[in-house]
């Protein structure tokens, strides 16, 4: 146990640069997936048959082909296929964002379609233009409802950054198990990993509490101070179940 | 861009993809069996009268889902190095989305109506009784899509196996690949296969949950 730890808190450098690499793949990951998200969410709730369906076609294929055969796909594969290799954190960020973009696209649909009818209606009716109705009166409403979800697949992309190991990108996972290479200590090095991880999920937890708040405020609602402190336990979960149809 | 796609080694693949799929389908389906039953008896320790069990259980449910399968599977393999890489696989497996199905299961719970518990204690049911008969084939019924869904994503994740030398279908992939340098056309091929196993299965799943009235 000694070992281990003199050997971490001696090398704090390396694994601050494995969680910068883990964090840059979890932001940019998100925010790939937080615009595809919005695309394929708005195109299934557009009226051309075609939009429908191509947004369609994509999210079920991002979300029927599994995530790691994308990204063995895409770090393999693609040099061959086009003769460019592609830097792994591109590859990481890449995938991530278009399966959990897939993700996310039924959180924004079944968001969009739970706000009442009569919001719609009454933003008709106020001669507001398609623009103003979905900036002004549905996007607001329907944004506190994706939040929880949104924190659920934050997690779960977070949870698949380790993946980034095994295409050889620097991350936190990585340079973890270098250290117990050098000390030996295999239990010790990762347990910390694992509590590296939680404190990391729960941080983001944490944000989106806050971010869920601020959304809610805006809407005139007041939320507990309490609920800041919540895990995303049963409420969320089901929500994004129910939100996120088939996995 | 000039590369001339093998369909040969695709076809070559594809009996070697299927073997390696069969590793995959086992994994899945006792590790989920493993977590449905494990999720069910979280859910109903967290309901114990007592602190002293319920507050330990939930951090450990929390913590096993807010941390990552992958370091979960490679921590236990390099721990239990003793045990079959199989057997640890489907162990994670089954752990990690137990914790996940303890809070589908304890919503199934919550969801059955306070006058049912009331009930079984005035009709003075055993404890035993009362989940056996009355509570948990209600509670089961709401939860049945969620195990599906569940199922699907794990089945997604079976890769992860490869990394604990289990030779499951993308381990295969990748082998066949590197010996031939055939990489796009065995992953394009494991990735087909995936999407055609996990996407009829959805629709079914989405069908229970209508004809259940969800």
């Amino acid at each position: 146990m000694g070992d281990f730890y003199s050997y971490f808190f001696g090398h704090l450098p390396d694994v601050w640069s494995g969680l910068a690499v883990t964090l840059e793949a979890t932001v940019l990951g998100s925010a790939v997936a937080l615009t595809l998200s919005f695309v394929f969410g708005f195109m299934a709730n557009s009226r051309p048959v075609l939009v429908r369906g191509a947004s369609r076609v994509i999210v079920e294929f991002f979300r029927g082909t599994s995530l790691y055969v994308q990204l063995f796909w895409l770090f393999y594969a693609f040099p061959l296929l086009f003769g460019y290799q592609l830097s792994p954190l591109f590859c990481g960020v890449l995938a991530f964002g278009m399966n959990y973009g897939a993700y996310g696209s039924e959180v924004v649909r079944g968001a969009l379609n739970a706000v009442p009818r009569a919001q719609w209606e009454a933003a008709v009716a106020l001669n507001m233009t398609p623009f103003q109705r979905m900036r002004r009166v549905i996007l607001p409403q329907a944004w506190v409802q994706m939040i929880p979800p949104f924190t659920n697949l934050l997690i779960q992309l977070v949870k698949c950054t380790p993946l980034l190991w095994l295409i050889q990108a620097a991350d936190l996972t990585t340079v973890v198990q270098q250290m117990r290479d050098r000390t030996g200590e295999t239990t010790w090095a990762y347990l910390t990993l694992l509590v590296l991880y939680f404190v990391l999920a729960y941080a983001l937890t944490l944000l989106m509490n806050a971010l869920e708040r601020h959304a809610a405020v805006r809407l005139g609602r007041r939320p507990a101070a309490r609920s800041l402190l919540r895990s995303r336990s049963a409420e969320g979960a089901r929500r994004s179940e129910t939100a996120g149809g088939a996995r | 861009m000039n590369y001339t796609w093998d369909w040969g080694a695709m076809r070559q693949a594809l009996p070697l993809l299927l073997t390696g799929f069969e590793t995959t389908l086992l994994a899945t389906v006792l590790g989920i069996l493993v977590a449905a039953v494990l999720g069910l008896v979280v859910a109903m320790l967290g309901r114990a009268p007592t602190r002293l069990v319920t507050i330990p259980v939930r951090a450990v449910t929390e913590f096993v889902r807010s941390t990552p399968l992958l370091v979960q599977l490679v921590g236990a393999y390099a721990v239990f190095n003793t045990v079959r890489p199989l057997t640890i696989g489907i162990a994670v497996l089954g752990i990690h989305y137990a914790s996940y199905l303890s809070e589908v299961y304890r919503a199934g719970i919550d969801a059955v109506p306070r006058g049912q518990w009331e009930a079984c204690r005035a009709l003075s049911l055993s404890p035993r009784r009362t989940w056996q008969a009355v509570i948990l084939p209600q509670a089961v019924r709401n939860v049945l899509p969620a195990l599906g869904n569940y199922g699907i994503s794990m089945f997604k994740e079976t890769p992860f196996l490869a990394v604990i030398t289990v030779t499951e279908m993308v381990a295969q992939a990748r082998e066949y690949g590197a010996n031939h340098f055939v990489y796009a056309e065995t992953f394009t091929l494991a990735g087909l296969i995936f999407l055609v196993a996990s996407y009829p299965t959805s629709l079914l799943m989405r069908k229970l949950e209508k004809r259940l009235g969800h």
